[in-house]
């Protein structure tokens, strides 16, 4: 490699420069391929997920009024809440059922060959399960005459949406003909409403038979919960770890050996810390099962290393100047680290953090073995006592979702999707913004 | 700095709140996959029309279910674990050494196992000689072992559509795998004569050893491709249907009852599989499916034995309430199980 360069103007291409840039072209080229095809994978993950979830934040109701029978709903009379509890979400279903059909007929459509089973089972039992609270909370609107707004069932909202097609109905033994002509008649008459939604939002996790009723509310306040706890937890133990390996620990066999350590946690699978979850918080420490508690110690456990991580490298970057000047004015090395060392670092910690934050959040394999992978109807209470309720979380919701064998939950998990991406984007945008306050140049 | 101390305080009430809020005023319920839908259904009715809060209900698999079960006494176990095969010795073992005590079990319904195939291809017409001759490793042929050579179905039995052989089944942790094994493998080896010929050359000490040997030798599927262990679950199996419409899969029965738009379901032994056909026992491939309850927790747990006894009331698990609606099977016995769940009768040893 030691040849002196052939002698000439550099203004002439000669054989070797062409080489060259030919090959800087090539790489241009492989690397505009590489940044389009990983555009166009999102572009398309995106478009198959807004595609199939958007439908999931409207639902179509259907309103009509129904006579609150005091025979049913108070047989003795007396309004004796003890007793009004008594009539179950069964005996309203009944009521709504018989309740519907009269207001069909009242409404003047005549359908050839439905029953009255076809028209109970038009509305989604969360109806009976609604006007049931509706009654127990005002006992006085028994006797009267309500409006009411019911959910449909999933597969009239799948026809109203398009999912559910005559054809496919037709093959379908959970809708009947007579249905999807009450709907196409309800719909005439301006009586189906398919609107926004926000119980999607608020509203609780539903059971197999009622997929026109699940909600993400306790799955947000869930993933929220722990995502608060992991901030609080993880962030100031992984930073405090990593200012003292980084400015105050002699460099020796044992610090080497703690930092392959934690480089190697940050690569462990994270249905690892799970099993450690079980085995010291659930089964040592006996703290509660599927509590976002407990959720918020694994993940905590699991985010460590990347701060760690993160947090040295940034306090590495700090120029070794700064420090110089510090100490040569007479600060004392704490007073070097916390005055001006930790405030420079702080934009790369915040990024380490947004990083852990970002792969906690979406993780479900180390939930499953401390019990939030669950069926969770309670709303968990206000912090802090609520951090030991039992709760779900958004991936968790998905997952389950993706499983359950009524083709709407696959609408409804794109929709929690959408919503785990908006909830990833606001975590992210509030830790830029807290980074762009700290950035300083130098 | 006030970073440190936000920290220190709120572990410091985090610490005291979770001492202070230890009591648990839910059920928790653990265990199989199959039976989860209908324990969600069930939960659901309960926390709306009780005073109780909605039981906690996971899913995760029968035998992970037992095991948390069988774990030990106290709050922060499981209260019940829901089964799709009935509890087994090392289990009622496990419990015995970690002081679980008397556990109750309970038998909810049955579950049928159909195979079903795309709705736009042609119908089967199943037996499970059929079945095992298109799946497993080795046939009778003339009298003597020879590997499984058959490509499309219409070589097994000429009455079947000339359609090559896929079939999705449930891989070996599913619960639903031992069911077809015993229920359709089996008896498929038996009726083709191949089972004779297994138990003629089998080794064991004693005849019982050499039907397990035999039995065992059946359930050897092949393994050229023709076969498909499906790990996950049922929606994966329609998804892999989906993608090759030649697939044939493996459902429970509700799970095919939600996607009739999508599967048409073949028949075994010439019956339609239908909750009235399994009911009567016509339906030859179906299993019994329970949960089990540590009794020590009844009367600790709030709400626990009057879940138990909503789930099996007739209201709940009767011929027209919503689990049969959504697919279970209607234990013909169930006021004999309400009985024994009202009197919290222990289960005895199994026999």
């Amino acid at each position: 490699m030691t040849d002196t360069p052939k002698s000439g103007s550099i203004f002439t291409q000669t054989g070797l420069m062409a080489k060259r840039n030919a090959s800087e072209k090539r790489f241009r080229f492989y690397g505009l391929v590489a940044v389009v095809a990983s555009l166009m994978m999102l572009a398309f993950i995106l478009f198959t997920i807004f595609s199939a979830g958007l439908s999931s934040f409207r639902q179509t109701t259907v309103t009509f009024s129904l006579e609150l029978t005091e025979a049913k709903l108070d047989p003795k009379g007396g309004r004796d809440p003890a007793k009004l509890a008594k009539v179950t979400t069964v005996g309203y279903n009944k009521l709504i059922g018989t309740g519907f059909a009269a207001a069909i007929k009242e409404h003047g459509i005549e359908i050839e060959g439905l029953t009255d089973k076809d028209a109970a089972g038009f509305l989604s039992d969360e109806a009976a399960a609604n006007l049931r609270d509706r009654v127990l909370a005002d006992p006085t609107l028994i006797g009267q005459t309500v409006e009411i707004n019911a959910l449909v069932m999933g597969r009239i909202d799948g026809f109203m949406k398009g999912r559910v097609t005559a054809e496919s109905a037709a093959n379908d033994s959970n809708i009947s003909a007579e249905q999807l002509a009450l709907a196409k008649a309800l719909d005439d008459k301006g009586l189906l409403h398919l609107s926004f939604n926000p119980a999607f939002i608020t509203g609780t996790d539903a059971s197999d038979t009622r997929p026109e009723a699940a909600g993400l509310g306790v799955a947000i306040l869930g993933s929220a919960y722990m995502m608060l706890l992991v901030i609080v937890l993880a962030l100031p133990v992984g930073v405090a770890a990593s200012i003292y390996l980084e400015e105050f620990a002699p460099k020796n066999k044992l610090t080497d050996l703690i930092e392959v350590n934690i480089s190697n946690l940050a690569a462990v699978p994270s249905i690892v810390f799970g099993i450690l979850g079980l085995a010291i918080f659930i089964n040592f420490a006996g703290l509660p099962q599927s509590s976002s508690l407990v959720g918020a110690l694994v993940l905590s456990l699991m985010t460590l290393p990347t701060i760690i991580i993160a947090t040295r490298a940034s306090l590495k970057a700090v120029p070794p100047s700064i420090r110089d000047a510090a100490l040569g004015v007479g600060a004392s090395k704490m007073q070097t680290t916390f005055h001006h060392v930790l405030p420079l670092a702080i934009p790369g910690i915040l990024t380490g953090a947004i990083i852990g934050l970002a792969r906690a959040l979406g993780e479900t394999a180390p939930l499953l073995l401390i019990g939030m992978v669950a069926f969770v109807r309670e709303y968990p209470g206000a912090p802090p006592a609520g951090f030991s309720d039992p709760a779900s979380a958004l991936p968790v919701q998905i997952y389950q979702w993706t499983q359950r064998s009524d083709p709407a939950f696959v609408e409804r998990a794109s929709g929690a999707i959408i919503v785990l991406l908006v909830f990833l984007l606001v975590m992210n945008t509030t830790a830029i913004l807290l980074r762009r306050r700290f950035e300083r140049r130098w | 700095m006030s970073l440190t101390k936000l920290a220190t305080s709120t572990l410091a009430i985090l610490a005291a709140s979770t001492i202070a809020a230890s009591a648990r005023d839910q059920v928790q319920i653990t265990g199989s996959s199959t039976v989860l839908p209908y324990a969600t259904i069930v939960a659901e009715a309960f926390g709306e029309n009780f005073d109780f809060a909605t039981p906690v209900v996971e899913g995760g698999g029968s035998g992970a279910g037992r095991k948390k079960l069988c774990e030990g006494v106290g709050e922060n176990t499981v209260d019940i674990a829901n089964s799709s095969s009935r509890i087994s010795q090392g289990d009622l073992d496990l419990c015995a050494t970690n002081g679980v005590g008397e556990v109750m079990e309970v038998r909810i319904g049955y579950d049928g196992i159909v195979f079903a195939s795309d709705i736009a291809g042609p119908a089967f017409a199943l037996t499970p000689a059929d079945v095992y001759g298109a799946l497993a490793g080795k046939v009778a042929k003339d009298g003597a072992l020879v590997d499984n050579a058959a490509a499309q179905w219409s070589e097994v039995n000429a009455a079947l559509p000339a359609q090559n052989i896929m079939v999705f089944i449930p891989g070996t942790k599913h619960g639903t795998r031992e069911v077809f094994d015993t229920k359709v493998i089996v008896e498929g080896c038996k009726a083709t004569g191949a089972y004779d010929l297994f138990l003629a050359t089998a080794e064991g000490a004693d005849d019982k050893e050499k039907k397990t040997a035999a039995e065992k030798a059946c359930n050897e599927l092949r393994t050229d491709g023709k076969s498909i262990d499906v790990d996950g679950d049922y929606t994966e199996t329609l998804a892999r249907i989906d993608a090759d419409k030649n697939g044939v899969g493996v459902f429970g029965l509700s799970f095919y009852q939600n996607n009739t738009d999508k599967l048409q379901v073949a028949t075994m032994n010439g019956i339609v599989p239908t909750v009235e056909t399994i009911a009567a026992g016509d339906y030859p491939v179906s299993r019994p499916l329970y949960f089990y309850v540590k009794k020590a927790h009844i009367g600790v747990i709030p709400g626990l034995k009057e879940y138990i006894e909503f789930f099996v009331s007739d209201e709940m698990a009767g011929p027209d309430g919503p689990l049969a609606e959504y697919g279970l099977v209607s234990d013909p016995e169930l006021a004999a199980t309400q009985a024994a769940v009202a009197a919290e009768t222990p289960m005895g040893p199994l026999e």
